[in-house]
């Protein structure tokens, strides 16, 4: 019997690299020698009993299986059911245990078999060598892309200063100032973050005049960014310095070059979507997902009523809807509008500087309504919406573009069983594992084409004011995102 | 039972490191807070069940016993039969792995034990980071660079 035993440290913390190496069919994408793979009749890949069936570069095939996985201890062991390598009785296990001087990863990986009389000495190397320690450089490779090439210069342990945009007092575009601002280095739990790009967000206006006391007058603005990592705290298991970040978050602050978040609050952005569309998806994003799948888990067939179908987050819930076969109807102010809610899936666009638009809708649907309005309105839309509803029709207020709703009455919503909702995205996103979920459906519509993050226009920090003039003059078209 | 777990890298074979703390009568020559040491008895220092009876800089003194010697897998496995801290049931791992990729060492001290719940926190850090890290960091020392 042969026994081969390889041993690495990896540059990044246990539940990293435990997350790629559960998958027991992640090796396509950080194995150097393995070309194709999948896993026999479309089992989950964590599965224990699965089976990987694959084809190496040259042109080898193997069928393995998987026969324990422990989330608890890090390990799991597989052996092989058939190969064109003469390997017998193989078994082999992986073992990753945390290196806690340090946050790295101790990986072992072992494992025992026969082979024919002779060829012990090529087999094992194979094995070793080209199996084992070739996986330990794949998967570093396979660490490091997505990771920034060269991160931002910041030494851990200091303060440092950064641009950043205040409101100095509630008010128009011109209380929004540029500031130096100090940025503390991250303390437990905390990451800090060198901006890339910024998204602008109707919410921020609120917040600047006053609507939503949400900041203090002298604080900075802004509820999400991207990023790369420049340096985390003690305790940060999630990310690690280079890493391509993004967050949306609750207090506002994100309107600056550098900022030391929670780590929990970050989600890495995937190679293939750039900065400018993660910061113009990322919250409106995050708030279709739960608009859609959470909140009003969305059925084929049903009718959606967009309001401002045209920006940022109409475009994505306007997207999102019509591809899981909603018929979507969208409200806008122009043609211009018009023209691109249509682009964006609605079947029907209702263009209306009044709020007027419950007529149009029963027409649109031979009298049927809405089953689900989402809106930004406010308070001269009450009585629209209601009359736009359905029977058992559900109303989703998130946005109070004409004022916010004072006063709402109950007997409006008896009428047809309607139920009215107003939510709060940070309450969706305060359990970093439904975080993740609501993340991982997004980057995949995004990938699919289901979701097509619109960017508008891109801003220098220091051109703020203007991005928000032209967010509230509602001339602005798709998602606005500020360049530090 | 709370379990306290550190690890390390250390720049030098399992078999140096292994060399260093092996002798179950050594701890004051590479782990700063302790003294002095001697093993009761006249008993060999690697003979399964000895005991040393050592003594702090800060004072303390302490009896343990070693329960379990292995050259094969760079382990030691030691219990307290005696100490000033607030704990019971102690027993302590120390062990090496070899890295092959790259002339260096894993190791793991870790240690279960039984304590007042109000105990836990400063326990779990005084050993894990008051012992554990603090032998470490002399090893990382001792065998150059990090």
């Amino acid at each position: 019997m042969q026994k081969v035993v390889r041993t690495a440290v990896i540059d990044a913390p246990l539940p990293r690299v435990w997350e790629i190496l559960r998958d027991f069919n992640s090796h396509t994408a950080w194995h150097p020698v393995v070309a194709q793979s999948e896993i026999e009749g479309n089992e989950p890949s964590d599965r224990v009993g699965c089976v990987r069936n694959f084809t190496l570069k040259d042109g080898a095939r193997i069928r393995e299986q998987l026969i324990a996985l422990s989330d608890r201890d890090h390990t799991f062991t597989y052996c092989i059911l058939d190969a064109d390598v003469p390997l017998e009785r193989y078994v082999a296990t992986v073992t990753l245990k945390p290196v806690t001087d340090g946050n790295r990863t101790f990986w072992h990986w072992q494992s025992t078999f026969r082979t024919p009389p002779g060829r012990e000495r090529e087999l094992t190397d194979m094995v070793g060598k080209g199996v084992y320690e070739g996986g330990f450089a794949g998967l570093r490779q396979y660490l490091a892309r997505g990771r920034a090439a060269s991160g931002p210069a910041v030494g851990s342990g200091e303060t440092y200063e950064t641009d950043a945009v205040v409101f100095e007092r509630a008010g128009g575009p011109e209380v929004l100032k540029l500031r130096r601002v100090q940025v503390p280095p991250p303390g437990p739990g905390e990451a800090r973050v060198c901006h890339a790009a910024i998204g602008v967000n109707y919410f921020d206006i609120y917040v600047r005049s006053g609507v939503v006391p949400a900041a203090t007058p002298g604080s900075v603005l802004g509820m999400e960014a991207v990023g790369v990592v420049t340096d985390v705290g003690p305790d940060v298991t999630n990310v690690m310095p280079g890493d391509r970040v993004a967050y949306a978050i609750f207090p506002p602050g994100s309107y600056c070059g550098l900022r030391t978040v929670d780590a929990q609050n970050l989600i890495r952005v995937p190679e293939d979507v750039s900065n400018e569309v993660a910061a113009a998806g990322l919250l409106k994003g995050l708030t279709a997902e739960y608009l859609l799948f959470r909140l009003h888990p969305l059925k084929a067939g049903e009718v959606v009523l967009v309001h401002a179908a045209a920006g940022g987050l109409g475009a994505m819930v306007t997207q999102w809807a019509s591809a899981l076969g909603a018929t979507v109807i969208g409200t806008v102010s122009s043609d211009e509008k018009a023209r691109d809610a249509r682009a964006h899936g609605c079947r029907h666009v209702i263009v209306t500087s009044d709020c007027r638009f419950a007529e149009a809708v029963r027409r649109a649907t031979d009298g049927h309504g809405a089953d689900l309005i989402i809106d930004g309105l406010g308070e001269r839309g009450v009585s629209e919406n209601l009359a736009a509803a359905a029977m058992f029709g559900h109303w989703v207020n998130l946005g109070n573009a004409t004022g916010p709703i004072t006063a709402l009455s109950v007997a409006g919503l008896s009428d047809k069983s309607v139920t009215f909702t107003r939510p709060v995205l940070f309450h969706y996103t305060a359990d970093p594992r439904r975080l993740g979920a609501m993340a991982d459906r997004l980057w995949a519509a995004i990938r699919s084409g289901a979701v097509r993050p619109v960017i508008g226009e891109t801003f220098a920090l220091g051109m703020v004011a203007e991005a928000h003039r032209r967010l509230e003059s509602r001339t602005s078209r798709g998602s606005l995102v500020l360049v530090p | 039972m709370i379990r306290v777990y550190t690890s390390s890298v250390i720049d030098a074979s399992a078999d140096a490191v292994w060399g260093v703390i092996r002798d179950f009568n050594a701890l004051p020559s590479w782990l700063p807070i302790v003294m002095e040491s001697r093993i009761e008895d006249g008993q060999p220092a690697d003979k399964v069940g000895c005991v040393r009876a050592f003594r702090m800089r800060d004072g303390g003194r302490l009896r343990e016993q070693l329960l379990s010697l292995s050259d094969y897998d760079y382990q030691c496995v030691y219990s307290i039969l005696e100490s000033p801290m607030p704990l019971t049931n102690y027993v302590a791992t120390l062990k090496l792995t070899p890295v092959t990729d790259g002339q260096r060492a894993f190791a793991e001290w870790s240690a279960e034990f039984d304590c007042d719940p109000r105990d836990e926190r400063d326990l779990a850090r005084n050993i894990g980071q008051g012992v554990f890290q603090l032998g470490f960091d002399a090893l990382k020392q001792r065998f150059g660079r990090r």
